[in-house]
């Protein structure tokens, strides 16, 4: 991972709580998630299902709802809730100071 | 350091208290169980199958060994408890090993009842009650491999058929013997019986009826049975099947009261406070049960209180019976004798060997017994448990919830009947095999475990009935059953009906408010309970709540539907179905400017924009807004659409002004947030074009005035609407719409068409309040017109102006 992917992409408070937001990025989007206490997390935005945009569902606890078929899945590790089996690409995220700082390189999952 | 929590009893009860435990409370307790038998946790409903040769040990083994470790729980099996000694809070067990405990869960079970007759003690002569019985009767059926043995049965009822029917598949000859002259007695009656018993009969079993044995007889094993009546059988294998009694010999030698069974109050507590009893041992409220679907009641409530919740209660349960034995199908449930008070209706096709009777007090199911067609148990148990007032469907009844308009799912009736790969679930591809695999598979026992692992039944519901039917088939009778009371979801224990009694009652004024007051078991709830506690906030406090925008489902959120690729649907509101060639005008040019790929017509006569991007909405919204369009409200739990037919203006058989009838309901109406879709339509005469009678609200006018139909749709599970009354002018129809609409507002769950509701509330309830009380009618009617004030705002003017600019732009564009 080099440290050129490292971007600062806007924040905290740009993102409502329990809600997320898009980075589109010529790789395809990649939504940003904001918890009731503050973290942020970032996956793909496309449910391990049928491609659903995770960024438009409802966020509850590390969770989030995809909009289409209601998996769940979990932000810190992009896997789908059991029984349901499948992986979202997570990325790194940190915060400073109230910013947003997104690796635009996946981790392994 | 922790509490000590000590289980005697490894059985399905105990454990599953242990299992509800470690859901809301895992840390809470280190945990010690104790079990005679020299096993893990097993289905002990499934050792009928398993006599019958369809199942093996291994299959219905609940919880092994591993589960024990994982959950860090000490497993001493093999060690039957003999002493707790209750002021040093100590068990110990037969072996000498002893436990300390701070509370106590005593799951003992139930004792199969011996008859004190000569003989009863002879090697051959077993009860059928656990995998030890089971073993000893597979032995003695194998035993004689070139004659078959003879097995004589005692006892007709429940568990003398299974393992009559077991014994029979094993290949022995059975007979069973029944000092009664009716079958099942407890759980059938006559007709209902005599069929069953044709039925056992034609598969091989030979009955002896009205026989009381006397004596066993044998000198080293069984030999013989002999009757009253001096009548002498030869026996190979005696199976003693009259009945189970609650285990309380523990119990009453530590001075735990017992009647019956151990005494326990609501939350399951014995008269020693700190020891809990669950499952057959226990007697509450002065009964005893012997199925699984209440003892998996109780042990919620048990885990609950020692989770130190304490809010659960057990009120008792209303069983049902289902037989195990593959093929026939047979169900009761409640009060099915009937008396002076009741009515009884039957139904009776001998030739296909149908039997059905259903008894009725004051147009409320009080039982309900069913032979070879048994589909619609599960429904009348429901409606029983509810008490609905069935006087809207009397005529219907007996035919069956599918007589009720389920166009979409009338033949698929009998799902014993049905081939693995009959599809169960339209909307997810479901088959019968998958389920049935998955239940026994994954030992699956409610319909919430079903739909998680297989999906069937978790999209548009429709079939919900016939996988139950598929639990019950599968499992046997007692599976555990949808509660009556259901949870809202799993964030709660609180049904919807506790859930809006408390936002009333405390005033509670926000989601966040609510799961706190209410103490949600999770940290911001789920994307089922948060929108409809945002739905019940702002139905109660109109005006007054401000509306969670992060618990609305995305379609709400940003007032346009959502399309599998991720684009957004369009629809603007076209009053009363008419428009006019410059709105067509206006359309058309917008649709040009954003490029939108598909126009559509929908079913509620509104034209549909397809394929639009986020970003684009809002602007596409402003250039709407300017040629006078609103928001259709396509995309919400909300008023959706008024259909009309031209009425009399242009058709001459219209009677009255149904588009002007139309425009004025959706004007009245529109903007309002409701629990589920709501679609209305006007049609100008009985010929009825619009398709009034199924929709939420229909009128069809006629030359007196109006005809009001209440609670159709389309859609799934076509339901034809209920006549609600006729009206003579425009301005009652308004009325009665405003106050039909704002009782469904008001009443319903949310997610609960006004299909299901009118089916669950009755129609009666809704003509008195409506129709029969003036005064109720304007009170709900004005409450409807206070909470359109606040409704009644374009949210795409809105939007179109700046508002929640968030949701239509990204965070950032990279690249």
């Amino acid at each position: 991972m080099s440290e050129s992917n490292w971007i600062e992409v806007g924040n905290v408070s740009d993102i409502p709580k329990l809600g997320a937001r898009v980075v589109r990025t010529p790789d395809g989007d990649i939504a940003v998630f904001r918890t009731a206490n503050d973290e942020i997390f970032a996956l793909r935005d496309k449910c391990p299902h049928k491609g659903g945009p995770l960024s438009q569902g409802i966020v509850h606890g590390k969770r989030v709802a995809c909009p289409l078929h209601d998996w769940k899945i979990n932000l810190d590790t992009g896997l789908a809730a059991a029984p349901d089996e499948g992986c979202a690409a997570r990325f790194p995220v940190t915060v400073e100071d109230g910013r947003i700082m997104l690796s635009l390189t996946a981790e392994l999952a | 350091m922790k509490e000590k929590l000590v289980l005697v009893g490894n059985g399905m009860a105990g454990v599953r208290a242990l299992e509800e435990l470690l859901k809301i409370a895992p840390e809470h307790y280190d945990i010690t169980v104790f079990g005679a038998e020299p096993y893990g946790n097993y289905n002990r409903i499934m050792l009928s199958p398993v006599l019958a040769g369809e199942k093996t040990i291994d299959e219905i083994m609940l919880n092994d060994e591993q589960w024990y470790i994982d959950n860090g729980i000490t497993l001493h099996k093999g060690k039957l408890v003999t002493e707790i000694d209750r002021a040093k809070r100590v068990v110990r067990a037969a072996d000498g090993t002893e436990e300390k405990y701070d509370r106590l869960i005593l799951a003992s079970g139930s004792m199969p009842f011996i008859i004190p007759i000569p003989g009863k003690d002879l090697p051959g002569v077993v009860a059928f009650r656990d995998i030890y019985d089971v073993d000893r009767m597979l032995a003695a059926a194998h035993a004689n491999a070139q004659g078959k043995g003879h097995a004589v049965v005692i006892g007709g009822g429940l568990l003398g058929l299974e393992a009559a029917n077991g014994l029979l598949k094993q290949g022995m000859q059975v007979s069973v013997v029944h000092l009664l002259d009716t079958l099942m007695e407890r759980q059938l009656d006559k007709p209902a019986a005599t069929l069953l018993k044709r039925s056992l009969e034609e598969r091989g079993l030979n009955f002896l009826m009205g026989a009381q044995t006397e004596a066993i007889l044998g000198k080293d094993k069984v030999e013989s049975v002999r009757f009253k009546d001096g009548l002498e059988i030869s026996a190979d294998l005696v199976v003693m099947a009259v009945g189970i009694r609650p285990n309380i010999e523990l119990a009453k030698k530590v001075g735990l009261h017992c009647e019956r069974g151990v005494v326990v109050n609501d939350t399951m507590q014995t008269y020693d406070p700190r020891v809990y009893a669950v499952g057959e041992c226990v007697q509450h409220r002065g009964e005893t049960y012997g199925l699984v679907a209440p003892l998996f009641e109780q042990a919620k409530v048990c885990a609950n209180h020692l989770a130190h919740l304490g809010f659960a209660r057990y009120e008792g349960s209303v069983t049902s019976t289902k037989l195990k034995v593959t093929g026939i199908d047979l169900f009761s449930a409640g009060d099915f004798h009937g008396d002076d008070t009741t009515d009884e209706m039957v139904l009776q096709d001998p030739g296909r060997g149908v039997y059905k009777k259903v008894v009725i007090k004051d147009n409320r199911i009080q039982g309900a017994v069913m032979y070879g067609d048994t589909i619609d148990g599960a429904w009348y148990f429901q409606l029983m448990r509810d008490g609905t007032d069935i006087s809207g469907f009397r005529d219907n009844l007996l035919f069956g919830q599918a007589h009720l308009g389920d166009s979409g799912h009338g033949d698929d009736n009998r799902v014993a009947a049905m081939a693995d790969s009959a599809e169960i679930c339209g909307c997810n591809g479901v088959c019968k095999g998958d389920i049935v695999k998955a239940i026994s598979d994954k030992k699956l026992f409610t319909l919430d475990e079903v739909r998680a692992h297989t999906k069937a039944s978790s999209s548009c519901g429709s079939c919900t009935g016939l996988v139950e039917a598929l639990l019950a088939y599968t499992l046997g009778g007692d599976y555990s059953q949808t509660p009556s009371k259901k949870p809202m979801c799993p964030c709660t224990e609180h049904t919807h009906d506790d859930v809006r009694t408390a936002i009333r009652a405390e005033g509670i004024k926000s989601v966040r408010a609510a799961m706190d007051t209410l103490n949600w078991k999770t940290e911001d709830g789920c994307s089922k309970c948060r929108p409809a506690l945002n739905y019940y906030l702002l139905c109660q406090w109109p005006g007054d709540y401000v509306d969670d925008n992060q618990s609305r489902f995305i379609n709400e959120r940003v007032h346009a539907n959502i399309q599998k690729d991720g684009t957004y649907s369009v629809i603007p509101r076209m009053w009363g179905g008419e428009t006019t060639p410059a709105e067509l005008m206006a359309i058309a040019q917008i649709a040009e400017k954003y490029k939108v790929p598909t126009v559509h017509v929908t079913g509620g006569q509104r034209i549909d924009l397809l394929g639009v991007k986020k970003e684009d909405l809002p602007g596409m919204w402003g250039d709407l807004s300017k040629a006078g369009f609103v928001s259709g409200h396509a995309y919400g739990k909300a008023i959706r659409t008024v259909k009309t037919c031209v009425g009399k203006t242009w058709c001459r058989f219209g009677t009255q002004d149904s588009t002007q009838m139309g425009i004025d309901l959706e004007k009245l109406t529109w903007g309002s947030w409701t629990p589920h879709k709501f679609k209305l339509a006007v049609s100008g005469c009985p010929r009825n074009c619009a398709e009034a009678t199924i929709k939420d609200f229909g009128v069809v006018c006629v030359d007196s005035g109006y005809e009001l139909h209440v609670g159709g749709n389309g859609g799934v599970k076509v339901r034809a609407t209920d006549f609600l009354c006729h009206v003579k002018t425009e301005d009652e129809v308004k009325e009665y719409c405003a106050a039909f609409l704002q009782l469904y507002r008001e009443d319903a769950h949310y997610l609960e068409r006004t299909a299901p509701w009118v089916e669950r509330i009755g129609l009666q309830y809704i003509k008195d309040k409506v129709v029969e009380d003036a005064e109720s009618r304007a009170v709900l009617a004005e409450r409807f017109r206070v909470s359109q004030q606040y409704a009644q705002i374009d949210p795409w003017k809105e939007r179109a102006e700046g508002r929640d600019a968030h949701e239509y732009s990204p965070l950032m564009r990279v690249g």
